[in-house]
């Protein structure tokens, strides 16, 4: 699939504003006035910086607000009255501690939850689609939810606690990528069946269907090397966990450090994501050849 | 509304006969054509004259080598346009009720004026039947014609696809499958019209019939004696001519 940026920041940003607010939702840390006004801030400067670049992707831009109807069936309606409903419950929540210095608990749970389900629909946008085997498994969602609540925790400052969730978060993202591997000729989907012609005997391409290129092929039939691919993994998986992980055991580090171990999870975050629509391959690249299974 | 129908009283699609197409793009042009003309809005090239041109189509021909077991390899000439999926996953990924499935004749289309052009849909089709225009900025795709087919401005052997209209070998077939007697029907049931990737869980409703077993001869070739050369060296009057001429001034 075409690595597109504004999806990428979209799904990077955003989880991780979104992550920050279960934090601050379930009152880790307990702050408020304005300490709590630049948490509260840099959150919102994540997930809304992120819809926006979301919106970037979008043919008509201008006609979003249509996206917030089919919530029954659509999974990116779904997200959209999540990460909506969010915002608005945690402004209210936000609002309570920055200016009142009061915690209305309650609030602040509901929050938490929303900005929960925000990042699971976002992660459901990709397991729903069948036509993406490496993308079609609950592993998806539970990897997105994972890297949001994980560098949440670190924004927030809960160090311990994203320690453990960095490693776990490493383990959902190595084994996404191990299944990941095998999910396409795992699912069964190949030229024969493609083309119903697998009886007859062995299908090959022989002509496409047009010299030039097409949406179709700008779209999907993106491909990535394997060795470069397997370069990128280590990198994320350095930049994302390692730096981070070996910083918290580090005595005495500062906010310097800190701030170090952050940009560094978001780097590997964003290389991560990159690899997870570069990697991933739609079985429509079959009718083109594009991967020979 | 993006959920799909429960059913639809028609099912309307198209049957494609693979032993019969020839391959020769007509349908693709045909419905371009039509296409760009009629519903929606029209189907854009980027880029036409010059050295990578590219462009909106809703129907599309590939070709594939079958290489059987044994004996010659097949080629197959494989005309694509929206199957119109009865478990339309293309459908219940839009997030505007843009993409929806007409309970009428089970037609699978786009309202252009919803279409927010996420581009959703198309990641959802496994068949890359849809494609997003890169001028108009919203969702194309083959809507099985639905303004020639009710379209009583035109004469009535006109009332079929373009596509099918068109198509010089027969090859595309225009029918309600929900009808047992219909042509569709029929021809599905006669020559065994396959799914295509019925693993997706998609129920396709357009079919495609495999192309029929070839004809089998022996090797021979009666006319291969007649082709043995003649006499390599020429004699008699020839042999004569031929020395004399090599022996005049310019002969070899
Ligand atoms: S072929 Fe693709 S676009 Fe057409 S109905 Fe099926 S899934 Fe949707
Ligand atoms: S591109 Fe248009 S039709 Fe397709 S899912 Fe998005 S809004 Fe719906
Ligand atoms: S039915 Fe009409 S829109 Fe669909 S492929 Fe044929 S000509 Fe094109």
């Amino acid at each position: 699939m075409h690595p597109a940026p504004s999806v990428i920041i979209f799904s990077s940003v955003s989880g991780l504003g979104f992550g920050l607010l279960v934090w601050l939702g379930l009152g880790f840390p307990d702050v408020t006035g304005m300490v709590a006004f630049v948490f509260f801030v840099v959150a919102y400067v994540l997930a809304v910086g992120g819809l926006l670049a979301s919106t970037a992707h979008l043919g008509h831009p201008e006609r979003a607000i249509k996206a917030f109807r089919q919530w029954r069936s659509s999974w990116l309606s779904r997200e959209g009255v999540c990460a909506v409903s969010a915002l608005i419950v945690m402004a209210l929540y936000g609002a309570g501690l920055v200016f009142f210095g009061a915690s209305w608990t309650i609030l602040g749970y509901l929050g938490a939850a929303l900005s929960l389900a925000t990042v699971f629909t976002t992660g459901m946008i990709y397991a729903q689609m069948k036509t993406v085997p490496r993308w079609n498994h609950f592993l998806t969602p539970a990897m997105f939810l994972a890297y949001s609540v994980a560098g949440g925790a670190i924004l927030a400052n809960r160090w311990t606690d994203a320690f453990f969730l960095l490693l776990l978060t490493a383990v959902l993202q190595i084994t996404v990528w191990w299944r990941g591997d095998t999910a396409l000729a795992a699912s069964g989907t190949t030229l024969a069946t493609a083309t119903g012609l697998g009886e007859m005997g062995g299908v090959r391409p022989f002509e496409p269907p047009h010299t030039g290129t097409n949406y179709l092929l700008n779209e999907f039939g993106y491909q990535i090397g394997r060795k470069h691919a397997q370069k990128l993994r280590i990198i994320a998986l350095v930049l994302a966990f390692v730096v981070p992980l070996v910083i918290m055991l580090l005595p005495h580090a500062g906010h310097m450090a800190a701030g170090v171990a952050v940009l560094s999870h978001i780097c590997g975050v964003l290389t991560s994501r990159w690899l997870f629509f570069a990697e991933a391959e739609h079985v429509v690249g079959l009718y083109y050849g594009t991967r020979a299974v | 509304m993006t959920t799909l129908p429960t059913s639809t009283q028609k099912k309307l699609g198209l049957v494609i006969d693979l032993d019969t197409c020839v391959g020769c793009h007509a349908c693709v042009v045909s419905c371009k054509g039509w296409n760009t003309e009629n519903y929606g809005a029209p189907l854009s090239d980027q880029d036409p004259y010059g050295a990578a041109p590219s462009g909106t189509f809703l129907n599309r021909v590939h070709s594939y080598e079958v290489q059987p077991d044994h004996g010659q390899a097949a080629l197959v000439h494989f005309p694509k346009s929206c199957l119109h999926c009865e478990d339309a996953p293309c459908v219940t990924v839009c997030p505007t009720g843009a993409s929806y499935k007409r309970v009428e004749d089970g037609i699978v289309l786009v309202n252009e004026s919803d279409c927010i052009g996420c581009g959703l849909c198309a990641w959802a089709c496994p068949y890359g039947a849809r494609e997003m225009d890169a001028e108009e900025k919203v969702m194309k795709k083959c809507t099985l014609c639905v303004d020639r087919i009710y379209n009583e401005n035109l004469p009535e052997v006109d009332r079929v696809p373009a596509c099918v209209r068109t198509c010089p070998a027969g090859a595309r077939h225009f029918g309600d499958f929900a009808d047992p007697d219909s042509n569709v029907s029929v021809l599905t049931a006669e020559r065994g019209g396959i799914e295509l990737m019925p693993e997706q869980g998609t129920k396709p409703v357009n079919r495609y019939l495999p192309p029929r077993a070839r004809d089998r001869t022996e090797d021979v070739d009666i006319l291969a004696p007649f082709l043995d050369p003649i006499a390599a060296e020429p004699q008699g009057f020839m042999g004569w001519l031929d020395k004399a001429l090599t022996a005049m001034p310019g002969g070899r």
